[in-house]
């Protein structure tokens, strides 16, 4: 089968075609709007006390003080938001297309499956997390002393791309197992109860649990380092780290992937 | 006299109906036990607090200092397994589905097919939740402790009451798919008193003392935090929350026998 090679203006115009439809079919129901932002307040409030009930027993948090901590909680909601828009609905389409067979369209497609399945669909629904997240890091940053600098922005930035990365490949993997075990939606409720932990620093687990949460379960990467770095606190050598560990996940997703697809029989066969 | 034997021969057709649903939900659950298992493994949440509550220093004079955090954070993970309740979902899709005109049909009311599909789930459950705890034993033999007969019984029985109370509120929310395509956004809604009020995060006792007394006000902390301190051993007062499970469950099933019968003259199928 002949899968032409993406051009960069036909990407943008595929996207454009993929979103825009899905945004006006998720339009049709505009209370999902109150229910999402209600839902992100909420647990934004409740996180915010949770952290408050913490440093209400010790003066710190595994060495993080009270603004920097908020900052991390910040970048853990922004990257709800991505999960809430991308990641959640497209890992769904996946898991029902494989089970009813549809997903043979996607392959006749002259267009890299891993791209649309990733890509299909746009949720406008996480932009409220988006929003929080955002204003709680700014929120954060305003209560200390902190000045712009574009290094450590640009920093910020790096890694905050390679968390976003990173946190896709985890999904995909998972998401790929469904061509064996066809229903792996609650894979993912194991993988996002594990994420939770990234709201908070990583310094606060005991030493084992840190250890994984860096390295067996990438949790560090997606919040603590992101945090670390608009603060100045990033060594090269995390930066680094935290480049090649995202291109790897990448490539490992990818290579899974196409791996998985040899295996794939269609529905009923 | 024959209004009488009518009644018992209803009485015992009907409990032979809860049977065979609770058997044939138990069939069909067991056929998923894998995907149970998994469901199982993401309650991890109180174990993560766990692990961050065990690294704060704490004052001499805490609350913290007077109870076994580890075995709170254990019995909030247990209680947690088995009083999962995903009542809104399923009726949402039967809805939409058109089940459940087929359902409204039968002699017998939907809410004990989806009451029995719970029971049978935590049914299959039992076993994962032994392995689950005989890992962490393996990992951390600290964690584990046996609790006696008195104590387990008495938890098995307030962690019942806990599921009849957590499954009765949800089950009064999933009686808005009546009136709405997707009632499933409640569900979310529903979680976020669920996480905060209930002690699954922290012990409600360290919370400021007004949004104490307001959490204590809502079924949230009899939902978790009071069975949890049961199997956790520490002392509560068991009389006073006997009487608070017991209202809730009385006032719920009220309210959603009420706003059944609204729903079911509203209903008008998928559609139609």
């Amino acid at each position: 089968m002949i899968v032409r090679k993406l051009r960069f203006i036909n990407i943008i115009n595929i996207i454009n075609q993929f979103w825009g439809t899905s945004i006006a079919c998720e339009m049709e129901y505009p209370i999902n709007l109150y229910i999402e932002s209600i839902s992100v307040i909420g647990n934004l409030a409740g996180s915010i006390l949770i952290l408050k009930l913490l440093f209400g027993e010790g003066q710190e948090l595994g060495g993080w003080d009270w603004a920097r901590s908020l900052i991390v909680l910040g970048f853990y909601t922004l990257l709800e938001g991505f999960t809430i828009s991308l990641l959640q609905p497209n890992m769904k389409r996946i898991v029902n297309q494989i089970q009813d067979g549809t997903f043979d369209f996607v392959l006749l497609k002259p267009i890299d499956s891993q791209f649309i399945l990733s890509l299909r669909i746009f949720s406008p629904w996480g932009i409220p997390s988006v929003i929080c997240g955002v204003s709680l890091i700014i929120f954060g940053l305003s209560m200390i002393n902190w000045s712009l600098s574009l290094l450590l922005i640009s920093y910020t930035i790096i890694l905050f791309l390679c968390s976003l990365i990173i946190l896709y490949s985890i999904w995909f993997i998972v998401s790929t197992f469904s061509i064996w075990f066809i229903r792996v939606w609650n894979a993912n409720e194991v993988l996002r109860s594990v994420l939770v932990s990234g709201r908070y620093p990583i310094s606060s687990y005991p030493p084992v649990l840190r250890t994984i949460l860096t390295f067996v379960l990438p949790v560090a990467f997606l919040t603590t380092f992101p945090a670390e770095a608009i603060l100045g606190q990033i060594s090269y050598k995390i930066l680094i780290l935290a480049v090649i560990f995202s291109v790897l996940s990448f490539f490992a997703s990818r290579i899974f992937w196409k791996f998985a697809l040899r295996f794939y029989t269609s529905a009923s066969s | 006299m024959t209004v009488i034997r009518r009644y018992q021969v209803n009485i015992i057709s009907f409990l032979r109906i809860i049977k065979a649903l609770i058997v044939s939900q138990y069939a069909l659950m067991l056929e998923y036990r894998a995907e149970i298992a998994l469901w199982a493994l993401s309650g991890l949440l109180p174990l993560i607090m766990l692990s961050i509550w065990s690294q704060i220093n704490t004052d001499v004079t805490s609350y913290l200092q007077n109870i076994d955090l580890t075995k709170y954070f254990m019995s909030a993970f247990i209680v947690r397994q088995f009083t999962a309740v995903w009542v809104i979902i399923s009726f949402e899709e039967d809805n939409l589905k058109g089940l459940i005109s087929p359902y409204l049909i039968q002699p017998v009311n939907p809410f004990w097919r989806y009451l029995s599909s719970h029971i049978a789930e935590q049914l299959t459950r039992v076993p994962i939740v032994i392995l689950i705890c005989m890992l962490i034993y393996f990992v951390s033999p600290n964690m584990i402790w046996l609790p006696n007969i008195a104590t387990l019984l008495l938890s098995l029985i307030t962690i019942f009451g806990a599921f009849l109370i957590r499954f009765l509120l949800h089950w009064n929310f999933a009686m808005m798919c009546f009136w709405t395509d997707r009632a499933s956004g409640i569900e979310r809604l529903l979680l976020i008193p669920y996480l905060f009020l209930s002690g699954l995060v922290a012990p409600l006792e360290l919370y400021p003392e007004t949004l104490y007394k307001l959490a204590n006000l809502t079924p949230f902390p009899i939902i978790l935090s009071f069975p949890a301190k049961i199997l956790a051993g520490q002392a509560v007062n068991v009389l006073n929350g006997f009487l608070i499970i017991t209202f809730w469950v009385l006032f719920l099933t009220v309210t959603s026998t009420i706003l059944w019968r609204l729903g079911v003259r509203h209903y008008s199928s998928m559609g139609a």
